[in-house]
């Protein structure tokens, strides 16, 4: 995938100074080739760290396919997932490593462990396939999106083209690397030749920041909710000559701070480029270029090099029209090839055929610029995430047996309604404690029966209320 | 004096939902999962309700522990102990 011998800079740098070069890496990659015997499914816990990375990195190389998760993620989410995909190989950090019992550590590298299972498992798997990534990271839900090497390749390329991503360029991480916008940045970073600013740290934090000027950092990038921190930093306030590009992605901005921040950069010679994205599509479908973002604000944009976009009626006819309302359907080489929901399913051929039903409402305006109004599925973003609403639901009626509950809400803002107030306290708990969530995401409501219909469907529509 | 380190703990407690047994003076940034950006920042937005104050940008990115946290508000005459 990455072609590490061309470059002799520095590839990837973390916040205590060590740093690792493209030829280095390619040498890490080279002595891993020996410990594989055929491909391997493997699980990795992710942090921004030197560690994640070069794992990852080699892992790819090699065509060995990792499934990539949160190191934070609850372990018995973890455990799940290890049930349902039973990889032979976990890539953990080394204090992680006491948890697995059915794994022993064969290898060190930096602060990453590599464990082997001990008793081998043969995955049938299909041969392009290069990646699982998870579509609601916080659940540890089993269901995985399949990414192909020619999927990742093609958003690459088309991620470069359009934010300019050159060899002098130093991104600097501010989402994790299980996550599809935070693995695109690492992945047409290293294939641009640039360098990568490995830290686990906030935005809310100085080392950050120290971090950022000292190293002169040109990118940064950010969910709704880290754009709103800024604000509340007031980041205008702030020298950062170095910063050349901030995009924007993994869900709506309000258009209050989408003005703010194309004004900032257009003030201060910068590019602030809002996008849109879905781990289905590999990472990216939309981008709204950055001397548009003024005029266009709460666009995002039209498809990325190589992509279309175009909208349905409820009858799957083509709109032609412009401003109305359909399902915002996407095409390219990097619509990846399906879900996975077992070990099976790895074996699958391509599902999608390069089309994408993204499930989100949007409409187009005369000058063809994209708008997403709304969402046909059960989701929220809760501070970027994709959360699930029914499978939010679903565990808690698992672990809560003889509860009544309903799931709805905003993003961001997640309703919890239950019929017995003594669950109260316990939920939200519970619900923090699995998704790490912070509390306030996390809204309880007690009401004396969730609303159902005759067929005994929950009406979700009458809910609205208590969160309108 | 003591009511406000009443005060600066029982924010602590609040915005991080720890129980009265949980030694909060040791705690520092991330050492606990609710003490996240998003809890940083509610943190702060009680802290400032609490005390009648508004933090500069230097000082709520500074505000890495409840130490640290003792000595930035000194600055705002707010004193802890």
């Amino acid at each position: 995938m990455w072609k590490l011998n061309d470059f002799d800079n520095v590839a990837v740098k973390d916040d205590n100074g060590k740093e690792l070069t493209y030829k280095q890496i390619a040498s890490f990659s080279n002595d891993f080739k020996d410990i594989f015997n055929g491909r391997n499914l493997l699980l990795c816990l992710c942090k921004n760290s030197i560690g994640s990375i070069i794992g990852y990195i080699t892992f790819i190389n090699n065509r060995q396919v990792p499934i990539l998760i949160n190191s934070e993620l609850d372990i018995s989410l973890i455990n799940q997932l290890l049930a349902t995909y039973k990889p032979n190989y976990l890539w953990l950090p080394k204090e992680k490593t006491p948890y697995f019992d059915e794994y022993e550590a064969i290898l060190n590298l930096f602060d990453y462990n590599l464990l082997r299972r001990k008793y081998f498992n043969d995955i049938n798997m299909h041969e392009d396939l290069a990646l699982l990534l998870t579509t609601s990271g916080s659940t540890g839900s089993p269901k995985l999106v399949r990414q192909s090497y020619k999927n990742i390749e093609s958003n690459i390329k088309s991620i470069i083209d359009y934010l300019s991503i050159e060899k002098k360029d130093k991104a600097i991480t501010t989402l994790p690397m299980n996550y599809t916008y935070g693995l695109s940045i690492i992945n047409t970073h290293l294939y641009a030749g640039a360098t990568i600013l490995l830290t686990e740290k906030s935005v809310v934090s100085k080392d950050f920041w120290t971090f950022f000027k000292e190293n002169n950092a040109t990118s940064f990038s950010g969910v709704p909710y880290t754009y709103e921190i800024l604000d509340k930093l007031r980041f205008e306030r702030m020298n950062l000559p170095s910063l050349k590009t901030m995009t924007q992605a993994g869900g709506k901005l309000s258009l209050t701070l989408h003005k703010k921040y194309a004004n900032y950069a257009l003030e201060h010679n910068k590019k602030f480029i809002v996008m849109y994205g879905q781990t289905e599509a590999t990472a990216r479908m939309g981008y709204l270029p950055a001397d548009k973002s003024l005029e266009k604000i709460g666009s995002i944009g039209n498809a990325i090099p190589g992509g279309k976009f175009y909208l349905h009626d409820t009858d799957s006819k083509i709109i032609n029209e412009p401003d109305v309302i359909g399902e915002l359907i996407y095409e390219g080489g990097n619509v990846t090839m399906g879900y996975a929901q077992s070990i099976t399913d790895l074996a699958r051929n391509d599902d999608f055929n390069g089309i994408l039903v993204t499930g989100d409402m949007a409409k187009r305006d005369s000058d063809g610029f994209y708008y997403i109004v709304g969402r046909k599925k059960r989701f929220l973003k809760i501070y970027g995430n994709r959360v699930n609403l029914d499978e939010i639901e679903r565990m808690i009626k698992n672990d809560f047996t003889f509860i009544d509950c309903a799931c709805s809400g905003f993003d961001d803002n997640l309703y919890i309604f239950i019929t017995d107030k003594n669950h109260e306290v316990n939920i939200k708990k519970y619900l923090i404690e699995k998704t790490n969530f912070y509390q306030s995401a996390f809204n309880i409501i007690c009401l004396d029966k969730i609303p159902i219909n005759d067929s005994g469907k929950i009406l979700y529509s009458e809910l609205e209320k208590y969160y309108s | 004096m003591e009511k406000n380190k009443d005060k600066y703990v029982s924010v602590f407690r609040k915005s991080f939902s720890l129980d009265e047994n949980f030694d909060v003076e040791a705690l520092s940034y991330q050492d606990i999962p609710s003490w996240d950006s998003v809890g940083h920042m509610s943190m702060i937005a009680d802290l400032e309700e609490a005390f009648d104050i508004m933090l500069e940008t230097e000082d709520i990115i500074d505000f890495g522990s409840f130490k640290k946290g003792i000595e930035i508000l000194r600055k705002y005459n707010v004193e802890i102990e």
